[in-house]
């Protein structure tokens, strides 16, 4: 069974190796799998990519200690992922779960991602046993709380919140082999919550900061994202979709490749639109799955005033 | 006289460490664990309390752990089992269980006779713990 792996080699005295390959540890743990899917399949994030590449690395030197009977505390993995809306935090939490599990420092690897709801409850006495069951869930892989901030109401020092902070931390301190857990959230705001919860932060060894996609990042996600559907942009499509990207950028409310989903689901429903109304006879699976400059060209995005962007760039 | 009752119930005491892989061994098989106590030793006892809810959801031992710590700290005195139920169609019934706490000191039983007419004898046997009321057995 894969997930008594790690403890039991440990334990075994007389298992001890006298050296190790780190390299072939690196291939045969499936770290260098996770690794690679990971540059392959996001694009940008290029110092996120190289934090997960070095936390992986401290993590597989610290396992093949433990083996050879070096080191025997669980370090403590406890992350924050800050950044921006829509910038690949779940996504990436999801490939750290399977990273840990690969290198056997969690035993199942599933990861529960809740929020505040799913914590705090909404009279006395019912906090704790919905933080707890929630923890229940999670033990044996990856806790991961988006929005971080929200269990912490500064204006209201009565409010649940407090309890299951403090359940939260006791876990995370005593339980350090059965769970890992990953703090989500906007970078400003997570950076104020831990400063009222000084806790937190000493318990959470490390923070890893989510940049912004550039625009070119932004249109090459688009086209990913197209192509997993089985749909594609046209010449001009592209040109006039590296256009909106760039004016929606400038708008608030940007939620990174959120927005850029939500405006191509848009952009299919004009193109089913287009398609609908204009058809007169057989289209080929081609015209079925292109989409083509009238399709971005429908989005409020490019009704807006141009003087407003010019204006605050 | 340790009260024998349940699978495992003639092996020493599980240490915590086996109990996690004997739930996890439920748990991959797709059971719900849950903890139950009592301070009723009587073997015809099968009603125990529950501690909380039957775990159906939970993936990994060590949940079942943190509650069997939790229940130890109010039940330590008392007899504590761990149950794991199959709701499998045609099962719906509990699988597996054992003891996994159990008082410092156990009396036992007293087995008692009844002479009936003839040379008819009805046995019955009384838990010597059972003499108090409930909740203020095993100190």
């Amino acid at each position: 069974m894969a997930d008594i792996g790690a403890d039991t080699i440990a334990t075994v005295a007389e298992d001890v190796p006298k050296t190790v390959d780190l390299r072939a540890e690196y291939v045969d743990s499936g770290v260098a799998e996770v690794l690679e899917e990971l540059d392959r399949e996001l694009i940008g994030l290029r110092p996120v990519k190289q934090r997960i590449k070095e936390t992986a690395a401290l993590l597989l030197v610290e396992r093949a200690r433990r083996r050879m009977g070096l080191a025997h505390e669980t370090p403590t993995l406890h992350m924050s992922f800050s950044g921006n809306p829509g910038t690949g935090k779940t996504t990436v939490a999801l490939r750290m779960a399977d990273l840990l599990h690969r290198l056997g420092y969690i035993r199942k690897g599933h990861l529960v991602s809740v929020t505040r709801d799913d914590l705090v409850g909404q009279y006395i006495g019912h906090t704790a046993p919905k933080t707890k069951e929630i923890l229940k869930k999670a033990m044996g892989g990856v806790l991961f709380i988006d929005e971080a901030y929200y269990l912490h109401r500064q204006e209201n020092e009565r409010d649940y919140g407090q309890e299951a902070i403090e359940i939260l931390l006791q876990v995370m301190e005593n339980q350090r082999e059965d769970l890992v857990v990953i703090l989500a959230g906007y970078s400003d705001r997570m950076d104020k919550f831990f400063a009222s919860n000084p806790g937190f932060r000493s318990r959470i060894a490390h923070h890893i900061d989510f940049p912004d996609y550039s625009p070119e990042e932004l249109l090459q996600i688009a086209e990913i994202m197209l192509s997993k559907q089985n749909y594609h942009f046209d010449d001009e499509g592209r040109r006039i979709m590296a256009d909106y990207i760039e004016q929606r950028r400038r708008q608030p409310h940007f939620a990174n490749a959120r927005s850029i989903r939500n405006a191509l689901d848009r952009a299919r429903l004009r193109q089913a639109n287009r398609l609908f109304e204009n058809s007169s006879g057989a289209i080929d699976a081609d015209t079925l799955s292109r989409i083509t400059v009238d399709d971005i060209k429908g989005s409020r995005v490019f009704a807006q005033p141009r003087v407003e962007e010019e204006q605050s760039s | 006289m340790r009260i024998t009752q349940g699978t495992f119930s003639f092996l020493p005491d599980l240490t915590d460490e086996q109990i996690a892989r004997q739930a996890q061994y439920c748990i991959d098989n797709g059971w719900a664990v849950s903890l139950e106590f009592t301070d009723d030793p009587h073997p015809r006892n099968t009603y125990w309390e529950m501690w909380g809810h039957p775990m159906f959801d939970n993936p990994d031992a060590a949940a079942l752990l943190m509650e069997l710590k939790e229940c130890r700290k109010v039940y330590g005195h008392c007899y504590i089992r761990l149950v794991a139920f199959d709701n499998s169609h045609g099962w719906e019934s509990v699988k597996l269980s054992f003891i996994v706490n159990r008082p410092a000191e156990e009396p036992g039983f007293q087995l008692s006779r009844q002479e009936a007419p003839g040379r008819v004898i009805r046995y019955t046997t009384r838990a010597y713990a059972a003499d108090k009321p409930a909740g203020q057995r095993y100190g």
